[in-house]
């Protein structure tokens, strides 16, 4: 679907942030923060997938987390379907839940292994629902259809069956109460590849006829190019590039995208030998240390003397195509003028002190 | 690649079994393969399919019991290595046989220093002095790219990221120059950005020092950027082996064909829909009598059931020296596409 499709969005995020603190000594004083996300703004829409990829530590997953309110978010605001999750009062959110589901990465660790698979799909309708046995029963067989799992099987625990099966046990838990939006956080990861494929093909079925949103966190670039309509890409707690999915991988614009795209290694011995890689230096910084200015201004292979003072803002430089690099923006160093009068900027506030 | 010189490693018929208290687990069948001096072999497969158990068993690296090499012949440099008593085969470890480990913070020592454990193998193999030891130490980190070596001989494992990590583990597998290099998915557990390093590195190693390296993975896209040759395991066989362009350009087991087209690209076409490969592998509770692709193989036909397919020749080439293939189904031409 090319984007311009969905112009409803489900899921708007402004400015979210997410420090942990750390503490250290005797007293066990607070010394500083992990800055896990550092203002994040992203909108998914209706019926999307939006593709959330980076390297370990970049905030992917804390950011799916955040989304659901399974941590506070230090700053920001997150709303799904009209409201305001980061703000919302325990009973309201317990009202909320319903809408909003996640999927995890290992399936093995998000079963509890002493419930039957009938009792683990079925929970959230003990939870939400003041259905009784029969009409529960009925449900999560209804469920076990839809994700491929035989009903035979509903009273067995979770040890007999396989990684793809755990799998679409978490899916059919998730899919119980209806939701509209889904964080899938590595769905995928965990499973051989022969086994991703199935698990990725049951997600966008399910997504065709239940109409679901999904926000699809994964590190595996090209998976995300089959699965996603739109792909924001992560550094070090902040959203590099933000781009409809055909264009980001046809021509990725910012530097880190670029260097991430190059480095994945494509099945293909003739063009492997001819491609030109993007080898970036060094590791990514601690996130309880970033770099002052740009967040990539270690690494970068394009970097100028204002990245390091002066932090980059997402802004739209194409239609549909959020970026942010100095590269980009039309700059003249003086990044806290407000740049030209299209460019609309997304409020990524994230000054650092 | 030099194609007539002698291998340096050869393995023929290789069987290991885990006794378990649940049976007898088959989890390497009759595996034969080479590896010629300098060359890179590229083993892929999924987990479970036996590559690391076929890799482990060669230099006696599994715990026994349970597991149990109960047949094979593992020649390097003129020795049987499965004949060897324990010492000798300490001194094929680390001196003629460097590893490389999946996951480097789990093989690392975390209690000694990085330096300590580089200069193990130097004074227990190489007979050097301590101080001969730590500059050869130094000299390794700094060929495996770790800039300021001498200071960081003195810090421990977890002061170092994990592409770091991997790069000492290159450096102690290295210590001794070994004549092959068995690394064990080196880089599944990094970031791409830092796989790129580390495939970089090993590129630049082989030019300098010319080992010859098996690389075990289940990527095929890291098999294909670095590979002169690949074997492709599947239940504990090898059932496809081939010149890594011969393989991805023309493939011929069933198996390889759907491996190759479940994977999506990062460029070219987008398919709508991922090719799937029904089912899930099998468990090898006993020695197999029949293809083990065959309940996953959209090809399969009464004879898969009733035998198991040796690998044959598809290029006239003897068994293992150009493409041959683990199955019964005759393949179409190349080009052809299957159903």
């Amino acid at each position: 679907m090319a984007d311009g499709t969905f112009r409803n969005p489900l899921v708007q995020v402004r400015g979210l942030k997410m420090h942990f603190p750390i503490y250290a000594g005797i007293l066990r004083r607070k010394v500083g923060d992990v800055k896990a996300v550092d203002g994040v703004s992203f909108d998914i829409f209706e019926g999307e997938t939006l593709g959330l990829v980076g390297e370990s530590g970049c905030g992917k997953s804390t950011v799916g987390r955040a989304l659901l309110r399974l941590y506070e978010p230090t700053d920001g605001s997150v709303v799904i379907d009209g409201q305001d999750i980061a703000t919302l009062s325990p009973d309201a959110l317990r009202k909320k839940r319903p809408t909003m589901q996640m999927v995890f990465q290992d399936p093995q660790a998000s079963l509890n292994p002493r419930m039957t698979v009938a009792a683990i799909i079925g929970e959230p309708l003990d939870e939400h629902t003041g259905w009784d046995d029969a009409k529960k029963t009925a449900r999560v067989y209804e469920l076990m259809d839809q994700v491929g799992l035989n009903r035979r099987f509903a009273n067995r625990y979770p040890h007999e069956f396989s990684g793809g099966q755990r799998q679409r046990i978490g899916i059919a838990r998730a899919l119980a109460l209806n939701p509209k939006f889904i964080v899938c956080d590595e769905p995928i990861a965990a499973l051989d590849v022969s086994i991703q494929a199935q698990v990725v093909n049951l997600l966008e079925d399910l997504q065709d006829r239940l109409g679901l949103t999904y926000l699809f966190i994964s590190h595996d670039l090209s998976m995300v190019r089959h699965i996603a309509d739109r792909v924001a890409v992560m550094y070090l707690g902040r959203i590099a590039e933000l781009s409809p999915r055909d264009a980001l991988y046809a021509r990725p614009l910012h530097p880190y995208a670029q260097a991430l795209l190059s480095a994945v290694p494509e099945a293909d011995p003739g063009r492997e030998a001819t491609r030109q890689r993007i080898i970036l230096t060094g590791d990514v910084p601690s996130p309880a240390n970033p770099p002052k200015g740009c967040t990539f201004c270690t690494r970068c292979p394009k970097v100028m003397p204002h990245c390091r003072e002066i932090e980059p803002k997402l802004a739209e430089v194409e239609p549909g195509r959020f970026v942010a690099c100095h590269l980009f923006t039309d700059n003249t160093a003086g990044g806290h003028a407000s740049s030209g009068p299209e460019v609309r900027e997304h409020n990524q506030q994230g000054e650092l002190s | 690649m030099p194609d007539g010189a002698s291998p340096v490693l050869e393995v023929r018929g290789l069987k290991t079994v885990f006794r378990t208290r649940g049976g007898e687990i088959h989890a390497v069948n009759s595996v034969s393969f080479h590896l010629r001096p300098g060359e890179l072999l590229g083993v892929v497969g999924e987990s479970g399919s036996g590559k690391s158990v076929t890799m482990m068993s060669l230099i006696g690296l599994l715990p026994s019991p349970p597991a149990e090499v109960r047949s094979g012949e593992v020649m390097l440099g003129g020795r049987d290595l499965l004949k060897l008593a324990p010492r000798e085969l300490q001194e094929v470890r680390g001196a003629k046989v460097g590893f490389v480990f999946q996951d480097p913070m789990t093989s690392l020592n975390p209690v000694f220093t990085v330096g300590n454990q580089i200069m193990e193998p130097l004074m227990k193999h190489m007979g050097l002095t301590k101080a001969q030891a730590e500059t050869r130490a130094a000299e390794l980190l700094t060929l495996v790219g770790i800039p300021d070596a001498r200071k960081r001989l003195k810090s421990y494992p977890h002061q170092f990221s994990g592409g770091m990590r991997q790069r000492v583990m290159i450096a102690i597998a290295l210590a001794c120059d070994p004549d092959v290099l068995i690394a064990d998915e080196p880089t599944t557990a990094l970031d791409v950005t830092i796989q790129a390093q580390i495939i970089e590195l090993v590129k630049d190693l082989r030019q300098k020092l010319g080992m010859a390296i098996v690389w075990i993975t289940h990527d095929l896209g890291v098999i294909a950027g670095i590979a002169d040759r690949v074997m492709v395991m599947y239940g504990g066989q090898v059932v496809e082996q081939a010149p890594v362009k011969e393989l991805f350009a023309n493939p011929q087991h069933p198996y390889t064909r759907a491996l190759l087209k479940t994977v999506p690209s990062l460029t070219g076409e987008r398919a709508a829909r991922l090719e799937v490969i029904q089912g899930q592998p099998p468990i090898l509770q006993a020695e197999p009598s029949a293809c083990p692709f065959r309940a996953r193989c959209p090809h399969a036909f009464a004879r898969c059931e009733q035998e198991n397919p040796l690998r044959r020749a598809i290029d006239g080439l003897p068994v293992g020296k150009g493409h041959d293939v683990a199955c019964h189904w005759s393949a179409p031409a190349a080009g052809a596409q299957d159903g």
